[in-house]
């Protein structure tokens, strides 16, 4: 479940759980934060745009899938 | 109990820094007030619905309009975001927000992307264009700069639970300090209150994925205000008036007049009569009109309803693309680009939302003060003029003004907060849930509460509402609110702020329902089974529902201010 953080990249300024909407993360000092309530995300992608390094990532639960059909079977 | 950690004093209390929040923060600062401060729930850089950005703003810009505003009024009433307003309020949004883009450009925020003054979108065709396309991505940080700029002072992880009132005036607010895992309680006393919280999702089961509280077109935590301003005694209005959005399915996201397309059948055939071909000017406005348009093609069998992008060109679709992160969708095209989604190829399914509490709430005059002295209100939750980013922003300027004329008035009040039977009997019970080892969690009570709410008081045109089904749903929502306070059990300040969300839910619940029993008639998506008919008598009305002091609620027809 969403955010994902890229350990390898997070400097572990926490910038992401900070500034978080919905308060996901905790943090212990100069860890990796920790994405405690995943299922409350909002995908609003404020971690991911704010994370100076870009060590966030999105990932969409699947029943989340944008449904979408090829636009040509619409103008057949 | 809970400690106390901090009693603080303000002239200006605003609760949620969102976008209402910051523009009353910082009116009330050049207004002469000295001590504003800011109680945000997250964290004011990123909060509320505008958390990511948002592209339009509704206002009336005479070099653009014209010198007649009524037309633009007209075209704005007939929106999604008129239904069941207050007409003089509308109207004075209009001749005054424009100030107010001009006062957000000279801050920094993009408010010409094109260059000129660009209107464009829910409108329909050949009538004025009320929704100035911008460019928010930045909108929350440069309200954030601006507020420090003014000396406001901002909490951040404050969650503000309850207000308290002193010889019938706001004398007080309680938060929790949930900027620690362990929480306490934050007290502040002041004689004035903005509340511009947002607006309420988590009412009724989810309509695209049923127990995901969190998958919502806007900002889904419950910030409270409705609440707040009901237990306090302030008059509630439209709160009857269901409204719904829609979008994508199966995420749900706001923004659906950011898409440029039309939306078709499977077989091509355009859904509503304003657009065959897209147009970034109009956009298809089938579904502000035709509320239940992507529900009803499912009931009767003729869809799914497809947004179809397919015939813009590349230019059309660029600029599509770049407005969708202006309005905060950064999330659902990083989505789209990894699955190979593409506007240009793909038409996408779009659906409506379950209801929620938007521009339904507290009942308040020009200047957003409510029914009780010194609490005012702005934004998403206010229910006679609140609705979407341009009258939270407007609204916050007025009320931020005129709390600090009315707090440099009051002598400040007497009591010990701490002391005050509301405030104690609030910490007493959150209390309670942390000190308790067993129990029930904060989402079984929330996901008990939207069962309750989609079977005893949904909405139309599929769902009814009657006396039988709101006084069941009634019964069964105290026997929740009972068996709620009894066994919920938190650990944490996250979860206690959640807990006190879900008791916050519970009363916005209520006052539906008995908003809805009053009601007598069927209008729009409130839907009464025993009473099918539209009443003209109560075309130009607005129903007002106010809990006493005593506990006791009271309903009241007034008419629409025009």
């Amino acid at each position: 479940m969403p955010p994902f953080i890229h350990a390898d990249r997070c400097t572990h300024c926490g910038m992401c759980a900070t500034i978080c909407p919905m308060n996901l993360f905790k943090q212990e000092k100069g860890q990796v934060p920790q994405v405690a309530y995943p299922e409350e995300c909002w995908h609003c992608n404020a971690c991911v745009l704010d994370c100076p390094v870009k060590a966030v990532e999105l990932r969409l639960p699947l029943n989340y899938m944008v449904l979408h059909v090829d636009a040509d079977t619409l103008h057949e | 109990m809970l400690s106390i950690s901090r009693t603080l004093e303000a002239d200006v209390v605003i609760v949620g820094g969102g976008i209402g929040g910051p523009m009353a923060a910082i009116a009330a600062s050049e207004a002469g007030a000295k001590r504003v401060l800011v109680l945000e729930k997250c964290h004011v850089r990123r909060s509320g619905s505008g958390a990511t950005g948002n592209d339009h703003f509704s206002c009336y810009c005479p070099e653009v309009h014209g010198s007649d505003v009524e037309p633009v009024l007209n075209a704005l009433m007939n929106s999604l975001v008129g239904q069941a307003k207050d007409v003089d309020l509308m109207r004075l949004h209009l001749l005054e927000s424009f100030d107010i883009v001009k006062k957000w450009e000279e801050w920094g925020i993009n408010m010409r992307p094109l260059g000129h003054w660009n209107f464009e979108g829910h409108a329909l065709p050949g009538k004025p264009r009320a929704f100035l396309k911008f460019d928010g991505r930045k909108q929350k940080a440069v309200l954030a700069e601006q507020m420090k700029k003014h000396g406001v002072t901002v909490l951040n992880h404050h969650p503000v639970v309850e207000l308290a009132k002193e010889n019938g005036r706001v004398c007080g607010v309680l938060a929790i300090d949930a900027t620690k895992t362990e929480p306490s309680f934050v007290l502040v006393k002041t004689p004035c209150v903005i509340l511009s919280t947002g607006l309420t999702h988590r009412l009724y089961v989810n309509g695209s994925t049923p127990n995901y509280l969190f998958n919502t077109a806007h900002c889904p935590n419950n910030a409270g205000g409705q609440a707040l301003g009901w237990r306090i005694g302030a008059s509630m209005v439209n709160m009857e008036i269901p409204y719904t959005h829609a979008g994508t399915k199966y995420i749900q996201r706001a923004g659906k007049a950011t898409w440029i397309g039309v939306y078709r059948y499977p077989d091509g055939r355009p859904l509503g009569p304003f657009v065959t071909k897209p147009d970034p000017e109009y956009g298809d406005v089938t579904s502000d009109i035709w509320n239940s348009a992507f529900i009803d093609v499912m009931q009767n069998g003729r869809g799914p309803a497809y947004l179809d992008c397919s015939e813009n060109t590349p230019e059309t679709l660029a600029y599509m693309r770049k407005a969708m992160f202006d309005e905060g969708l950064s999330a659902l095209i990083a989505y789209m680009d990894d699955k190979g989604i593409d506007p240009a190829k793909h038409a996408v399914e779009f659906t409506r939302f379950e209801p929620i509490l938007h521009g339904r709430g507290l009942d308040v005059d020009k200047d957003g003060l409510t029914s009780v002295p010194g609490l005012y209100a702005a934004g998403d939750m206010v229910g006679n003029a609140g609705c979407g980013l341009g009258l939270a922003a407007w609204m916050g300027w007025r009320a931020g003004r005129a709390a600090a004329a009315s707090a440099a008035l009051v002598p400040e009040a007497a009591g010990n907060l701490a002391d005050h039977p509301v405030i104690r009997a609030k910490m007493e019970l959150l209390s309670s849930f942390m000190e308790r080892t067993e129990g029930a969690s904060w989402q079984e009570a929330n996901i008990a509460l939207t069962q309750i709410m989609s079977d005893y008081a949904n909405v139309g045109p599929y769902k009814v509402r009657s006396e039988s089904l709101l006084n069941t749903g009634l019964t069964y929502l105290a026997q929740l609110r009972e068996e709620t306070k009894n066994n919920l059990k938190t650990s944490c300040s996250h979860t206690l702020m959640r807990a006190a969300e879900v008791l916050d839910l519970f009363d916005c619940a209520e006052c539906i329902m008995r908003s809805a029993l009053e009601r007598k008639e069927t209008r729009g998506s409130h839907k009464r089974s025993d009473f099918t008919f539209t009443n003209p008598l109560l075309a130009e009305k607005m129903l007002d529902i106010t809990r006493k002091d005593d506990g006791t609620i009271v309903t009241s027809w007034r008419n629409t201010r025009v």
